[in-house]
């Protein structure tokens, strides 16, 4: 294989793989605090698009105004959603919280496809030009037939530079809140011992909602450079990048911020140089994740960051 | 348990309460089947279908408590064994339109097989297929395995999709008999219910209960934990794979899209179960009857409706949007469900008429 598509891969997964790392952080935050899989997080990536598409499409606002308010309206839905559906069941058994998330996936799911209808739509033309641009690296023109073609190039598309820099300032940020905040270190703080810090004076449902908040706004964020990268919009959007954002979550070890990021760079890569290095297979790409999770539980359960959890009786 | 404890029943009463219930339904479906057109006749076979799945998944779910969500993907791998076994081989040279039958499949010893030996072959390779998830994913904590048997049961949807030569691929196989009728669908819950609930009440079911309800301690008591739940699991997953070939020769085609055997399947089943009560078998058939009933009942809500002279055109989805707030409504006010962890027995029905009686004496 050449250097230059090896290259090619490498960059794809990479941009694939930031994607999934801001889907997982939400994913892994809620679980390190509430210990639940909030199921309804690939949703809230679904109904992030949905806000951005139709604040951009049916109410003109300019598409920078459209990005802000779809962050903003996944930051509201998360919170109501662990307002209205989760917050009741803090006392119940676990099992009971996990299902009630299943049930809250697939009534955000058949909201979007009764209100937005279940044909795909185009997102291509919603954002500007620089969004859909192209550069290439290196290579070499032939002429053919009296064209210009370039070939052998490294092909990197606007939309990748624009998520690795929006990605990693939004990590910046994350930082941020979580190290050199109140709220930030209440929400740690939350996650180490809730009964605790509930005795400090801390308002642990606050720091709850906060965290949704947040997690939510960083899938938004996620979910507009997804539909960026693939500019189609639909109620089905957010399920496999959601199931596959919590394999990476737990890939890096639930709970840990750093392993999310981490599992998911190291889940876009594995999947996109598996079918890279083997076309044949392309069909199975989304089984890949799952294998990989299945092969990761039976060895390491705790994932690459992830403490071991000693159980008291 | 003294046998002349007057709140109980005579084990042998019990016996013949149960076998002159079974003749009744039977007298009472015989009676269906005469006057009932087949509208009628095919919800009530579905209502044995569902009662099926719901009832296996209950074993895994609500007995075991262990929260499975890949039971489509066994249910998919039942429905395609069994349906690829009774096709003809003219059926399936016939709709393998892309690339053709592969070898094993379109000879003429893989098919046109009877309806009982496919259903059991669909749910034997069924139960392989849970033993072989089970032994890796039993290991892990219920929110690990909840994630891994929805990972699972999303492969296998990627290989029946991807299988060309063998699943027909994203056409899905069509032209499957319509065996499938309510002496199948019924028979067969019957026996699911006879070795489920002889499963549940024996030694393994009730060690199965103390690990749900504290694994430590059942660790503790010298309780194998892992061997108990990958028996249940397989157990779940044979009954997925009998109601999966039921559901195909109901269907009469197959196609590997969500909506059809995937995770939307999984949802269904889990909405009956927590409807009828998770934790009880009895609830679970009541859950899947209601759940069938309901969403015919429902279909009205998504064709046009008419108020006061104005014409509301139908939404599709809408059933699914009732059925996901129906379930989050009941997750959160009323977990228990409608039978909780009890069952349906005569005891429990004697002791009833027995408390109305008293109630009746005391009144006068």
């Amino acid at each position: 294989m050449k250097i230059e598509i090896l290259l090619q891969h490498v960059i794809n997964g990479l941009s694939l793989g930031l994607l999934y790392a801001l889907i997982a952080v939400g994913y892994t935050m809620v679980y390190g605090i509430l210990k639940l899989i909030n199921f309804a997080h690939g949703e809230i990536f679904m109904m992030s698009t949905f806000f951005t598409f139709y604040a951009i499409t049916l109410f003109g606002l300019p598409w920078w105004l459209g990005m802000l308010v779809g962050i903003a309206g996944a930051a509201l839905l998360g919170m109501s959603v662990d307002q209205i559906a989760y917050k009741p069941l803090r006392s119940a058994p676990r099992i009971s919280a996990l299902i009630t998330a299943i049930g809250v996936s697939m009534f955000l799911q058949s909201l979007a496809i009764v209100i937005f209808g279940g044909i795909p739509e185009s997102f291509r033309t919603v954002f500007p030009d620089f969004f859909n641009k192209i550069y290439t690296i290196g290579g070499e023109v032939i002429v053919n037939r009296g064209r210009e073609i370039v070939v052998n190039a490294i092909r990197i598309p606007s939309i990748t530079i624009i998520t690795f820099v929006v990605t990693l300032f939004t990590f910046f940020i994350l930082w941020f809140i979580l190290y050199r905040t109140k709220a930030g270190l209440a929400m740690r703080a939350v996650s180490m011992d809730t009964k605790a810090v509930a005795l400090m004076g801390i308002s642990v449902d606050q720091t709850i909602g906060l965290t949704f908040a947040l997690g939510s706004a960083l899938a938004a964020i996620g979910g507009i450079l997804w539909v960026g990268k693939y500019p189609q919009v639909w109620p089905m959007i957010g399920f496999m990048p959601g199931l596959k954002a919590f394999v990476a979550a737990v890939i890096g070890g639930i709970g840990s911020v750093t392993g999310a990021i981490v599992g998911g760079i190291l889940l876009g890569l594995i999947e996109i140089l598996a079918v890279g290095l083997m076309p044949q297979m392309a069909g199975y790409r989304d089984a890949f994740a799952f294998i990989l999770l299945i092969l990761l539980l039976s060895f390491k359960p705790s994932g690459i960051m992830g403490k071991k959890e000693l159980v008291k009786v | 348990m003294t046998i002349h404890d007057k709140k109980t029943l005579h084990v042998r009463t019990q016996i013949l309460l149960t076998i002159g219930f079974i003749v009744g339904i039977c007298i009472l479906f015989y009676l269906a089947e005469e006057n009932l057109n087949s509208y009628m006749i095919r919800i009530i076979s579905l209502i044995g279908i569902f009662a099926i799945m719901a009832v296996s998944l209950t074993l895994i779910n609500g007995v075991s408590g262990m929260l499975s969500l890949g039971h489509a993907g066994f249910i998919a791998i039942g429905a395609y064994v069994a349906a690829l076994l009774t096709m003809s081989v003219q059926q399936k040279e016939a709709s393998f339109i892309l690339m053709g039958v592969a070898f094993p499949i379109n000879t003429e010893t893989l098919s046109n097989i009877p309806f009982f030996w496919a259903t059991l072959a669909g749910g034997s390779v069924a139960a392989l297929m849970a033993f072989v998830v089970g032994w890796p994913t039993m290991r892990l904590s219920g929110d690990y395995l909840a994630i891994t048997s929805l990972g699972f049961a999303e492969i296998i949807r990627i290989f029946l999709l991807n299988w060309n030569r063998i699943t027909n691929g994203s056409l899905g196989l069509k032209g499957i008999p319509s065996y499938t009728n309510i002496w199948w669908s019924w028979g067969w819950l019957l026996i699911t219910l006879l070795v489920i609930g002889s499963f549940v009440k024996s030694s393994y079911g009730r060690a199965l209960r103390a690990i749900r309800d504290d694994t430590i301690a059942a660790k503790a008591m010298g309780i194998n934990v892992f061997k108990h739940q990958l028996t249940s699991f397989v157990l779940g997953g044979f009954f997925a794979g009998v109601s999966g070939s039921l559901y195909a020769h109901w269907l009469t085609s197959i196609d590997p899209k969500p909506t059809t055997l995937g995770i939307m399947l999984t949802f269904n089943i889990l909405i009956m179960i927590v409807l009828g009560g998770l934790g009880s078998l009895s609830g679970a058939v009541i859950g899947a009857g209601l759940f069938a009933v309901l969403s015919e009942f429902l279909r009205f809500v998504e064709s046009d409706m008419t108020f006061f002279g104005f014409t509301i055109a139908g939404i599709s989805g809408m059933r699914m949007l009732v059925f996901s707030a129906l379930f989050i409504i009941i997750m959160i006010f009323w977990q228990k469900g409608i039978m909780g962890r009890n069952e349906l027995t005569w005891n429990g029905l004697y002791r009833v008429i027995g408390k109305l009686r008293k109630g009746e004496n005391h009144g006068q």
